[in-house]
């Protein structure tokens, strides 16, 4: 096996033989945790900002009668309300969640429904002022994890795929898509696909998401023209910004349901302490 | 047990979520919320302003690009009986007031203001609520109207007064029985809310012959014999639309005083007579029916104090993003 950093971090063997190792360092399980929280306040104030014009345009501007995506509420054939997304030409009946949906009882026209949106009630000031301040954590807290992540060497080693994954990509994903997780030694390192889906994440999407978010202000359009033609107009760079949060809300769920499938309270524990258990396995008794 | 504590950490999870999202909107509501909240703002302006230079032009577009349709927001048809009096008269009358920290007030007809160095631009205006249209926009630069009036060392805003009533004091927008505290929650909703009155003819403005909102000029029965800042006849205080910008974006050659939009005068849904243009700031900065500008020291004393209509109502003052 090709000699991988990860692989030769220093473990411990505590009493009743199980094999430890000290997988996050403080500065990631920070960063990790100021980044999950940061990330919920951005999704729903942005939900609350989409909800003040719930349509999506391609371009420079908007072309009203012909929206790429909308979220309306319209009189259904029965006569009672309904909520309706249209994507292009097709529409989808959303009553309930999109569009048309309860909150404290009383059914309200609204695209995304209150228990989604920050502030709850239709706020479009207050939204933009959580939306901001959030965005300056998310962009101060991304800038220390990669200067951390690129100074100590964490990057490259925890995130960069080693020679031998890249070799045995196919096998990775075998054993992925079977649930079946690496163990002992092996569990020091993430396995390829988590690497790549990782590098995909902080160097692609959430940077994309900033800038793209950029892109929108008529101030940044002036002082950075180049940033809104990079997303090909402002409302292209708005609905740039909506779908790639969509994918962090994906990578959120996946990533979710892994931590919970793969071993959730190891997995807790070495994102909160540090301390990740290899279990008491054979090689113990070398 | 394995599976218990899973569960448990599932439930708790939940519960501090729902707790920490409510606090979110309670801490919302507090003082010290408020503040923190504005600490976005005040960065976004800093480093905006560190990125451009007083100078720095919004993009311009080919006239190709022009929207076909220029979406009215906010007040389309300002139900005040001085303003309609004065765009029966397709506003023949109008004076564009120019005083406060200034040597020389000025007071200028639009015959007046085209006659003086005009500029044309085709500018995308971004609305706060997310949509974008581009339109040509002709008029005279905000700076050629401040370099006549001669400012005083001490002015650093230039503030918007505006023709439109949006709400009363105390009261709602359909008055009357003065029960109603409705309020605009943005700047769409007022459009909608006036499209849904205008058949209730005691809104402020004199009943017109139809309900729906025009574009062109000169609708309404006018009344002529009040002054622009009189009170209304039941002795309710308006509380009209206004805004603010400082010297900064006051002296942006793009910054003016729109009377044409796309090559002819400006509909009143747009915001005849005189729409300001700040191309560098969102919708809600380009402050429609402008009536007088007046240079202050501070925004303190206007509207409830921070420095516009929306702005007072929790929007922020520095609009770049």
């Amino acid at each position: 096996m090709a000699a991988s950093p990860a692989l030769e971090a220093p473990e411990t063997v505590d009493r009743q033989g199980r094999r430890w190792f000290y997988r996050h360092p403080l500065v990631i399980r920070l960063a990790h945790w100021i980044n999950a929280a940061v990330l919920l306040v951005l999704l729903m104030s942005g939900l609350q900002i989409f909800n003040a014009h719930p349509a999506l345009y391609w371009g420079a501007v908007s072309t009203f009668d012909n929206p790429a995506l909308a979220i309306t509420s319209e009189q259904g054939p029965g006569g009672a309300n309904r909520g309706v997304v249209t994507v292009g030409a097709h529409s989808f009946d959303t009553t309930g969640i999109l569009g048309l949906s309860r909150d404290s009882g009383a059914e309200v026209e609204r695209a995304f429904p209150s228990w989604a949106t920050l502030p709850s009630d239709q706020d479009l000031a207050t939204g933009r002022r959580w939306h901001f301040l959030f965005a300056w954590l998310l962009v101060i807290n991304g800038a220390v994890y990669l200067a951390y992540g690129l100074f100590s060497g964490q990057l490259r080693r925890r995130l960069i795929p080693d020679g031998d994954q890249i070799r045995d990509f196919g096998g990775s994903v075998k054993e992925h898509l079977r649930l079946r997780f690496p163990e002992g030694t092996e569990a020091k390192r993430y396995n390829v696909i988590q690497k790549l889906t990782y590098l995909v994440l902080v160097l692609g999407l959430l940077p994309a998401m900033v800038l793209a978010g950029l892109a929108m202000s008529p101030g940044m359009d002036a002082a950075w023209p180049w940033l809104t033609d990079l997303f090909g107009g402002r409302q292209s760079a708005r609905s740039v910004h909506f779908i790639a949060a969509g994918l962090i809300v994906l990578f959120v769920v996946v990533h979710v349901l892994l931590v919970i499938v793969s071993g959730l309270v190891n997995n807790m524990r070495g994102m909160i302490t540090g301390w990740f258990s290899l279990g008491r396995d054979r090689e113990t008794a070398r | 047990m394995i599976l218990q504590r899973r569960k448990l950490l599932t439930a708790g999870a939940g519960l501090v979520g729902t707790a920490l999202l409510g606090g979110c909107d309670r801490f919302a509501g507090t003082d010290t919320g408020q503040r923190t909240l504005k600490v976005g703002e005040d960065a976004n302006l800093y480093v905006q302003r560190l990125l451009m230079s007083p100078a720095t032009l919004a993009r311009e577009f080919p006239a190709a690009m022009i929207s076909p349709w220029f979406k009215p927001n906010g007040t389309i048809d300002p139900p005040d009986r001085a303003f309609r009096a004065l765009a029966a008269n397709r506003f023949a009358d109008f004076k564009l007031v120019v005083d406060g920290l200034v040597q020389t007030p000025l007071s200028l007809s639009l015959a007046d203001l085209r006659a003086l160095p005009a500029r044309s631009q085709i500018t995308r205006h971004d609305c706060v609520e997310g949509w974008s249209c581009i339109g040509q926009w002709s008029g005279v630069p905000l700076s050629e109207l401040l370099k006549r009036a001669k400012l005083k060392p001490q002015a650093r805003y230039a503030v918007f007064h505006c023709a439109d009533t949006l709400e009363y004091a105390g009261g709602g927008l359909e008055g009357g029985d003065g029960a109603s505290l409705w309020r605009p929650g943005h700047p769409g909703a007022v459009r909608d809310a006036y499209v849904q009155l205008a058949a209730a003819d005691d809104w402020g403005g004199a009943p017109t012959k139809s309900d729906a909102p025009k574009d062109d000029w000169g609708q309404g029965a006018p009344d002529a014999t009040e002054p622009a800042d009189a009170p209304a006849k039941d002795g309710r205080t308006p509380i009209r639309y206004y805004e603010s910008i400082d010297l900064y974006d006051a002296a942006n050659p793009q910054t003016i005083l729109a009377y044409d939009l796309n090559g002819k005068p400006l509909p009143v849904s747009n915001g005849a007579p005189l729409r300001l243009r700040v191309e560098r700031q969102l919708g809600y900065k380009q402050a429609k029916y402008v009536m007088r500008v007046e240079l202050v020291e501070s925004l303190k004393g206007l509207g409830q104090g921070s420095g516009g209509y929306w702005e007072d109502r929790g929007y922020e003052w520095y609009a770049g993003i």
